[in-house]
């Protein structure tokens, strides 16, 4: 008996703190969330709220606001993954290439990561100006500086929700794509010459050789960072908040929307979009999660 | 997952410095609990700098002196117009642990915290310290709800104020002393300034602003009484309305193409660098031409076209919360708030008027004489966009459907979203 405690008490002891503090600040409050979700708390007022089943969520899904809000963010995630795939995997093989100043491409590439969302989203919210013609500012006259005036566009304050929410998903690609290229550059460097001499010798073209010896090795980190992107997106706020504000149609995305109602003391309400926020993200992890698991014990 | 616990690890400790430093902002709000917090008043509001701060400490050195008994204790949270302090007040009021007075916009705004039990009736009060004969008649009909009023305003503002360039209108013959008579001539004067080059004749900038041009036209179409009906529950759905809002959609013609993407402090240089000739804002734009050290002869202003007569105000004003810290020293700060000597302290400095109708104008700069000679002859109703006429859940529709018009242009759409809006409390 007490040889089994030896074995199994330490690690228990160990992971304790951490089992309560997520317990309780993660599932605990999200259980609190989705409860609160059921009830008719409306306003700010303590005391017992009634229950009311789904209607808060009946309602959500009858609401053109927050359909467009879910929709809006289904484009942006979509945009923003492939954006920022292409352009880190471009970087990624031209350094990979082994170009003269690595070190210095691959900071400058990386230094957007580095800084915060809300400081750089109010400098896109001014590089992103509208304005056209004579009172371009911003990325338009930057455009006609230097003779692209039919690049001028409204970015994101007209045109369809695909323009919209590109022009939203640009400085986001612009943010990460750095920090993809560093996953796929630390990919290629894992890759045994061996393997790229022994194709060379049999023959294989540059583009069969990456086509079919070197790609097929990057898919678990193109996997890892599709989640990465994919649960970014789907949480991102305040790039958003800063470039547009509040309350804007355009743009909004279910997490700006929650933060709207709850300003507004509806609490049922913006504990409704907070829940069905975690089912979309869930929706994309748990997956991944469970096929990270399996992949393990089988190791 | 490797490396997942470290993040843990990070995130629950960043939560964990959050809910300290929220408790420790409970704590200051909420008063020590010791003997000495019997004396303190803790007193919220977002005035933290500039001409607010100003006026805030004007009002604290009459309290000072009227209110010997008791300790004046600042809790003002910076930031964001008043959105930082709802948040940190919210979270107070939630915890049950109320300053003794807060700061609130007066009118529907308070419906909140009224449908949330957090704040009490103060019409004693108004009594108590002759409010109800020194507040105009309109003014406190605004105010009451249900027969009671719950807080005491310590200043008004106007609305319904258009701001012009008289350079740029002189550019098309327009006299910049006198208001056009109606909304139509308005955009008649506006074409002429568009033949003369201006491209964008009225200056506007994203979210409120565009609420505050919409409230102007609904109020010069349909009438101050219409109008305020509008905002408690009468139907949205008339023809009236309807063209009403069709001249709102002719209007943003006129103005600037970066109107989402700018505040109204950028849009008033607009009008100043001579780029637009109006500009629909509310007064406090004459404390920032101050500021800015804008002379009084580059600007003219009059109240929006075909709303002349009608005073549009919103109001900041104080409260008695529920479960108050110090529920007399509270009241003594109210008494100041409410007085005479109190008003003129915070005014001079803050820029907007006194609610009383019983001012000196001599004590005040140009604009605001003016604004209180209309003050006390006009009809007062209220603005939806600083909270007077609308909660805070609608107002955040009503800014929603008006940004989403601002891109689709479809009349009838906003017409049924901000009716919807009115309908959900």
């Amino acid at each position: 008996m007490h040889g089994r405690i030896r074995t199994w008490g330490p690690g228990a002891l160990v992971l304790l703190p951490t089992v309560l503090l997520l317990g309780y600040f993660v599932y605990g409050l999200i259980a609190w969330s989705f409860n609160t979700s059921l009830t008719d708390r409306h306003t700010a007022r303590r005391g017992p709220a009634d229950y009311v089943g789904f209607e808060n969520y009946v309602n959500l899904f009858g609401e053109d606001r927050f359909l467009n809000s879910l929709k809006n963010l289904g484009v942006l995630t979509v945009a923003f993954i492939v954006g920022t795939l292409i352009f880190g995997l471009l970087w990624a093989l031209l350094l990979e290439k082994g170009v003269t100043g690595e070190g210095i491409f691959r900071s400058i590439f990386l230094f957007p990561m580095a800084i915060s969302m809300i400081a750089s989203g109010v400098v896109w919210s001014w590089l992103l100006n509208p304005s056209q013609g004579d009172e371009a500012r911003g990325l338009n006259r930057l455009f006609s500086i230097v003779g692209l005036n039919f690049l001028e566009n409204a970015w994101w304050t007209a045109g369809s929700r695909w323009t919209t929410m590109l022009s939203i998903a640009l400085p986001a690609i612009w943010q990460l794509s750095g920090y993809i290229m560093a996953l796929f550059l630390a990919g290629f460097r894992g890759i045994p010459p061996e393997l790229r001499e022994a194709a060379r010798v049999d023959g294989a073209s540059e583009f069969k050789l990456y086509r079919h010896v070197l790609f097929p090795q990057l898919s678990p980190i193109a996997l890892s960072a599709l989640i990465i992107l994919g649960h970014m997106s789907l949480k991102l706020f305040d790039l958003i908040y800063a470039i547009t504000g509040p309350n804007q149609f355009r743009t909004e995305v279910p997490a700006i929307y929650m933060w709207n109602t709850l300003l507004s003391n509806d609490q049922a309400k913006a504990a409704g979009i907070a829940i069905v926020l975690l089912a979309v993200v869930a929706v994309l992890v748990i997956p991944y999660v469970a096929y990270t698991v399996r992949q393990e014990s089988n190791e | 997952m490797r490396g997942g616990l470290s993040k843990t690890v990070a995130v629950l400790g960043a939560a964990g410095l959050l809910a300290v430093s929220a408790c420790g902002n409970s704590d200051d709000g909420g008063g020590g609990g010791d003997a000495a917090a019997t004396k303190d008043v803790t007193v919220f509001t977002w005035w933290a700098d500039g001409g607010e701060k100003a006026g805030l400490d004007g009002m604290v050195s009459v309290f000072n002196t009227e209110c010997k008994d008791y300790k004046f204790v600042n809790s003002a949270v910076a930031g964001g117009a008043g959105s930082n302090a709802k948040q940190v007040l919210a979270n107070d009021l939630a915890a049950g642990k109320p300053p003794s007075t807060f700061q609130a916009h007066a009118g529907a705004e308070l419906s909140d915290y009224i449908n949330a039990g957090q704040v009490d009736d103060v019409s004693g009060l108004y009594k108590e310290f002759g409010l109800d004969k020194a507040f105009p008649q309109n003014l406190i009909d605004n105010l009451t709800v249900d027969g009671k009023i719950y807080s005491i305003p310590a200043n008004v503002h106007r609305a319904n104020v258009t701001w012009t360039n008289p350079t740029v209108l002189k550019k098309a013959g327009l006299d910049a002393t006198k208001a056009p008579a109606s909304v139509d001539a308005w955009m008649a004067d506006m074409d002429k300034l568009k033949a003369a080059g201006v491209k964008a004749p009225l200056a506007i900038s994203k979210g409120f602003a565009q609420e505050m041009l919409v409230e102007v036209v609904l109020l010069a179409e349909l009438g101050p009484d219409k109008f305020t009906n509008l905002w408690k529950g009468e139907s949205w759905d008339g023809a009236d309305v309807t063209a009403a809002l069709e001249k709102y959609k002719k209007l943003l013609t006129y103005t600037n193409a970066d109107r989402e993407a700018i505040d109204w402090p950028d849009a008033l240089q607009y009008l100043n660098k001579g780029q637009a000739g109006y500009f629909v804002m509310g007064d406090w734009v004459a404390a920032q031409q101050l500021a800015d050290k804008v002379p009084d002869t580059a600007y003219t202003y009059w109240p929006s076209p075909g709303t002349a007569g009608n005073f549009q105000y919103l109001s900041d004003s104080f409260t008695l919360p529920t479960d108050g810290q110090n529920p007399d020293g509270a009241k003594c700060w109210l008494k100041v708030t409410g007085s005479a000597e109190g008003q003129k302290a915070f005014n001079t400095k803050k820029g907007s008027i006194p609610a009383r109708s019983d001012a000196q104008p001599a004590d005040y700069p140009k604009y605001q004489q003016s604004a209180m000679a209309d003050w006390k002859k006009d009809k007062i109703v209220p603005s939806c966009a600083h909270g007077a006429a609308c909660t805070l859940g609608q107002n955040n529709n009503i800014l929603s459907a008006i940004s989403q018009f601002s891109g689709s242009q479809n009349v009838a759409q906003l017409q049924k979203a901000l009716g919807d809006a009115m309908k959900k409390s």
